[in-house]
């Protein structure tokens, strides 16, 4: 069974978040980078184990300049068997959707695999955008997924409960929490993954129109103020006088 | 009291050292803090509080690659270069010493030494399972009466047939209590120094603990006590000499090198953090020139250490790095670190010396590192001895 992983590159979750070219784009200067959770530790360790019980290759992808190939460098270490980099900036999701959906159709997979949302702009959007270019079922948010001769079934987290659904192959998964657990690479499957392929292909056409306009920052929390923790009075007083809250 | 605390650690490349390494070595980083993330940071303060021996991380360690990591991968090794397995070192202690004394006591002083004087036969046996963590070794040099001094050793092997019989004691053995195997130094009858892969299941072989370390708590010691175990010829490493074990030592000195600036990092790291968020007299203590001249002093120290690492490191690479060096850098690795973690101590007031910070473990960690695998004065007077040629140990 061949799988698709579309990983992408999101800051560390520590990384300060600021702006450059008048709020446009987010200043990457001194940042660290990591493979974007979701896509790492649910898609693409779950497909990794479908390969080993089912055979088939692994193939991740991802659409962004050389500058993202250490993402995918991880990601052979993990364990996929190879790599795709659209060469070409990720403007937007219908952009990136476009150009996996390209890929994956001369390509055909069996299924493909995309995290529920990076955790950067939290889109949401490439995995549904990827099957309705290729005409096929989308399920989004799975937390659990079966798999035996060709068809799946495949639990999706739903506010206040569990929806299960059954459909057969090839379809494409955003994956949440529970699907799979996070796979550390071992130091054999780093020095491995410098002997897997990754394939730089150039982007197709693929325009949106979409531009992105500016970005703001939430206002300031305030800082946090210690309260003796033998002085309620004091406590009672800060939470009626100065929160407002009581 | 510490278990559910998160790790908040942050690396810091003041002179962006990053762009002098390769991406194996920034993805075997990544992996390894992950993995001390996620294994070690949680359970850490409680194993050191109990004074035991995570045993568990063993296998973790095996699976993640920290044993051997830059020996051949045909023997279920890494086959990784030198600076790689600094930075899996730095990266386990930036955890703790002690964890990174569990892996580089396996690595570099039991894989290493089988893998250079052993013969291929020991190499088939015993490196893949001490890769996988099936096997647990440890390393037999410091006796009792001979620390500093290894040459006056008195552990003894005699003839007999096809074996030979081994008496005597090791001291200060890292590992020896759950170890299955050791590789043992001992003088034979012309009173060489020979190495041996001794099975610690043998008969006369037994490895009490070492109780009451206020140091490298969350790593097992212990003796080593030989009574006329019969050691078999084919169990013998292939070198004579204090060569062999010295060896085995400048690996693993190589190696603290690194590890050291893990332990600076972290402590730096959350010093740092405490300086930013802690208000006295109105203000984050980090405001004050006082507490800028820790932190400033810190970061230039583990800076220069980081640099010193790497040009270490590129030495290794190379093959042609100097004994002498490495314990330059050992020496002083270790050294900032221990200054650096009383320093950062300070600046976490009292909440410094508690183990809701790991500053004092760290500081308490790094007096065992200061004085093994070489004390901090005996490296001062090998570089004494390499740059004048006069020996001053004797
Ligand atoms: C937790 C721990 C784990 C260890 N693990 C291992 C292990 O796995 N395997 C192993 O073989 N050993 C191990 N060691 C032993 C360690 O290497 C020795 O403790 C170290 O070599 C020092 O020896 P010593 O303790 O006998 O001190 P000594 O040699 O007695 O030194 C005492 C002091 O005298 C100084 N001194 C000695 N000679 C001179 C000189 N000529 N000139 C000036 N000063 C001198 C030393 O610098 C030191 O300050 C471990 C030690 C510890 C604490």
């Amino acid at each position: 069974m061949n799988i698709l992983v579309c990983v992408s590159k999101t800051p560390d979750t520590t990384a300060k978040v600021d702006f450059i070219g008048d709020a446009k784009k987010y200043n990457e200067e001194g940042k660290q980078f990591i493979m974007n959770p979701y896509d790492e530790w649910y898609a693409l360790v779950r497909a990794m184990e479908l390969k080993e019980s089912n055979g088939g290759e692994v193939t991740i992808i991802n659409v962004g300049p050389a500058s993202n190939d250490p993402i995918l460098r991880k990601g052979l270490a993990i364990g996929a068997d190879k790599a795709i980099r659209v060469d070409a900036e990720d403007t937007d999701a219908f952009f990136v959707a476009s150009q996996i959906a390209a890929y994956a159709v001369d390509n055909g997979f069996d299924l493909i695999f995309c995290g529920k949302e990076t955790i950067d702009y939290n889109g949401s959007l490439v995995g549904s955008m990827v099957a309705e270019l290729l005409n096929q079922p989308f399920i989004s948010y799975a937390s659990k997924m079966e798999y035996t001769d060709g068809t799946a079934i495949v639990n999706r987290d739903i506010e206040g409960g569990i929806e299960v659904l059954k459909l057969k192959t090839p379809f494409v998964l955003s994956a949440a929490k529970g699907l799979a657990e996070q796979r550390i690479p071992n130091m054999r499957g780093i020095m491995m993954a410098k002997r897997k392929p990754l394939d730089v292909i150039p982007a197709v056409d693929a325009g949106s129109g979409l531009s992105i306009e500016k970005f703001e920052l939430p206002a300031d929390k305030g800082s946090v103020k210690m309260v003796d923790p033998n002085d309620m009075d004091e406590l009672v007083r800060l939470l009626h006088e100065e929160a407002k809250i009581i | 009291m510490s278990s559910s605390k998160t790790d908040k650690f942050q690396y810091h490349d003041y002179y962006v050292i990053d762009e002098l390494l390769d991406e194996n070595h920034l993805l075997a980083r990544q992996a390894v803090r992950d993995w001390v993330k996620q294994e070690v940071s949680p359970i850490i303060e409680e194993y050191s509080d109990k004074a035991e021996c995570p045993t568990h991380l063993f296998k973790g360690l095996a699976e993640i690659g920290a044993f051997g990591p830059s020996l051949p991968e045909k023997y279920g090794c890494g086959g990784m270069d030198e600076i790689a397995y600094g930075i899996i070192m730095q990266e386990l202690e930036r955890g703790d010493s002690g964890i990174r004394s569990m892996a580089s006591v396996q690595g570099s002083l039991v894989m290493y030494p089988i893998y250079k004087f052993g013969t291929e036969e020991h190499r088939k046996k015993y490196l893949p399972k001490l890769a996988s963590g099936e096997l647990i070794g440890c390393f037999g040099l410091t006796e009792p009466d001979f620390g500093s001094n290894p040459a006056g050793m008195i552990t003894n092997i005699k003839d007999d047939g096809d074996a030979y019989i081994l008496n005597g004691a090791k001291m200060w053995i890292t590992n020896s209590p759950v170890a299955d195997i050791a590789v043992v130094w001992g003088r034979d009858e012309v009173g060489k120094v020979r190495g041996m892969i001794v099975e610690m299941d043998w008969p006369g072989v037994s490895a009490p603990e070492i109780k009451g370390k206020w140091s490298l708590r969350a790593s097992v010691t212990g003796e080593l006590v030989f009574e006329d175990v019969r050691v078999p010829k084919t169990h013998m490493l292939e070198v004579r000499g204090l060569k062999g074990p010295l060896s085995c030592l400048s690996k693993a000195r190589y190696g603290i090198a690194w590890g050291a600036v893990g332990a600076a990092l972290d402590c730096y790291d959350s010093a740092l953090r405490y300086s930013l968020e802690r208000i006295q007299f109105d203000k984050p203590i980090g405001q004050f020139q006082l507490t800028q001249k820790k932190l400033a002093e810190m970061i230039t120290e583990i800076t220069k250490a980081q640099l010193l690492n790497w040009r270490l490191g590129t030495l290794a690479n190379n093959g042609k790095v100097t004994p002498a060096q490495i314990s330059m850098a050992k020496r002083n690795n270790v050294a900032i670190a221990l200054d650096i973690a009383r320093e950062a101590r300070q600046i976490h007031g009292g909440m410094g010396i508690t183990n809701e910070y790991p500053v004092m473990r760290h500081m308490m960690n790094l007096e065992t590192v200061l004085t093994y695998e070489g004390t901090h004065d005996i490296h001062l007077l090998i570089t004494g001895h390499d740059v004048t040629g006069l020996n001053a140990f004797k």
